[in-house]
């Protein structure tokens, strides 16, 4: 008992600093790559080629002074952008980040909760991650944010759907909702993005929509609705909208490669296995990493290539388009395993 | 005292506690997100049951879509009017007596001895295979019916919120 709560908070600390310090240059990615694609040179002034770029920004945000405004619902203005960073903090709890590592004789299992129910309990969360953007707004009480907090409400909403029916076709081919057993299943088969790749492409899509990034930014849309529901925030209060942001990306990136791109493993021996020798089991924490960042990197790539969408278009998408896709995608391969593969 | 009853108590008076400021705010938007807390407070109870398929799709559906569309139009709607609203007696007397019957009926069942069918096999996934097979397997019509009663009311709300019906 003891061993399992002293492991615990290992692991907790472990992938939480891991976690935040990515987030913190996923926002440097974000700057140079952007500068690279619009032909600049981007930050380079603190430390060696803006390396320590993000600690200045913490800085900054932290010196800051936090304004109040008197006119706000003051207990929810406080805790609305906690809400926002806390979902993506407790969703990161049940990703599997490794295979296990064999340390001092005994296997440590490379997910801090491995629980049977994994993707409900992130749906879970992850729907709750709505409330911290739709009480700004409210909380706020001023008419840029409110319009920002209405529709991230109804775009999250929409968007939860997509991303919960897209995902259906996964479970039903692997045939538990446990994420390591989707990772296993993946080691020991096909990565899942070649076999559901119509899943994959909506879960994809949704998942821009439900971390509010562009092309579906529109909750924040800077030059209708000035900063949308974050506007009248200021300092630390600003700054965890800010990571709460690049941190619902980070579980997202990870929830994709945990579903799609096969999680720790790679095609060939000995990474499509479970680690039995330490060097492989860091190896595995090493892909793992290496394909949520190049997933992030993606993230990063769209914001600057896309336009933004309407508001009406962003709808019609989600509802027109995804949800009875989805469906027909469900049946079709219930269809195929009833009938091909038993 | 174990740490399950730590727990235990820790959700059980967080919930009273929500569940009491949930009628005593005066704020619309207040209430709805003391609500809110109920349903994870509710959810923890839940998971100290082992029924975490029951506890995920409390937060998934009451919390994460139920209250958010509450909430959506809660904000929509004049609430300087509701917060002008004054203490009605009529309304606490009644409340009191619903309340107090559903006490006096509560005590009624824990006075019966109650007989728990305990089989022989501890469940397996937290409840998820105990609640879907028997639903897809024994009660397949029931659950399609209840599915279809559900676009009948939806089909009925786009019916009655349409203003002219050619």
């Amino acid at each position: 008992m003891i061993e399992f709560i002293v492991i615990s908070f290992i692991k907790i600390a472990a992938v939480i600093g891991v976690m935040l310090t990515i987030v913190a240059y996923t926002v440097m990615l974000e700057r140079w790559v952007c500068a690279w694609m619009q032909d600049r040179i981007g930050p380079n002034r603190v430390g060696p080629f803006g390396f320590l770029q993000p600690l200045a920004d913490g800085v900054k945000l932290i010196l800051k002074e936090d304004v109040l405004p008197h006119h706000v619902h003051k207990v929810l203005y406080t805790i609305g952008p906690t809400l926002v960073l806390m979902p993506a903090l407790i969703n990161i709890g049940v990703i599997p980040w490794g295979s296990n590592l064999p340390v001092f004789g005994r296997y440590i299992k490379g997910v801090i909760a491995d629980l049977d129910i994994g993707i409900l309990f992130i749906f879970a969360f992850a729907a709750l991650s709505v409330y911290g953007i739709v009480l700004a707004g409210w909380a706020s009480n001023s008419k840029y944010p409110f319009l920002g907090g209405i529709r991230s409400s109804a775009q999250m909403i929409s968007y939860e759907v997509c991303l919960g029916l897209s995902v259906v076709p996964v479970f039903m081919q692997v045939g538990a909702l446990n994420l390591s057993k989707v990772v296993e299943y993946q080691a020991a088969h096909s990565w899942l993005v070649l076999c559901q790749p119509v899943s994959f492409f909506i879960f994809l899509v949704s998942a821009f929509a439900e971390t509010n990034r562009t092309p579906f930014d529109l909750p924040e849309a800077e030059q209708e609705l000035v900063g949308g529901y974050n506007t009248e925030y200021s300092s630390m209060k600003f700054g965890m909208f800010f990571m709460g942001e690049y941190a619902a990306m980070f579980v997202m990136s990870a929830l994709m490669v945990t579903l799609f791109f096969g999680g720790w493993s790679l095609p060939f021996a000995p990474f499509n296995a479970p680690a039995t020798s330490l060097p492989v089991g860091l190896a595995h924490i090493g892909i793992f990493l290496a394909k949520v960042v190049a997933l992030l990197f993606f993230y990063v790539w769209v914001r600057w290539t896309i336009p933004r969408f309407r508001y009406d278009q962003l709808m019609a998408l989600g509802w027109k388009v995804f949800i009875p896709l989805t469906i027909v995608n469900i049946v079709f391969v219930g269809a195929v395993l009833a009938l091909v593969v038993k | 005292m174990s740490s399950y009853d730590i727990l235990f108590w820790f959700f059980s008076l967080a919930m009273l506690l929500s569940g009491v400021l949930v009628i005593a705010s005066r704020n619309p938007v207040t209430s709805a997100i003391c609500l809110v807390a109920l349903f994870v407070f509710m959810a923890g109870l839940f998971v100290l049951l082992e029924a975490f398929f029951l506890a995920a799709i409390q937060i998934l559906v009451y919390a994460g879509a139920v209250m958010v569309l509450f909430l959506f139009v809660i904000m929509l709607l004049d609430l300087k009017a509701s917060q002008r609203r004054r203490f009605g007696w009529l309304a606490a007397v009644g409340g009191l007596v619903v309340a107090g019957a559903l006490v006096w009926e509560l005590g009624i069942i824990l006075q019966t001895p109650v007989t728990v069918a305990v089989s022989g096999q501890t469940e397996v996934g937290g409840g998820l295979e105990a609640v879907v097979k028997p639903l897809f397997a024994n009660y397949m019509l029931p659950f399609q019916v209840t599915a279809l009663l559900l676009l009948v009311a939806m089909i009925g709300v786009v019916l009655l919120s349409k203003k002219d019906l050619q």
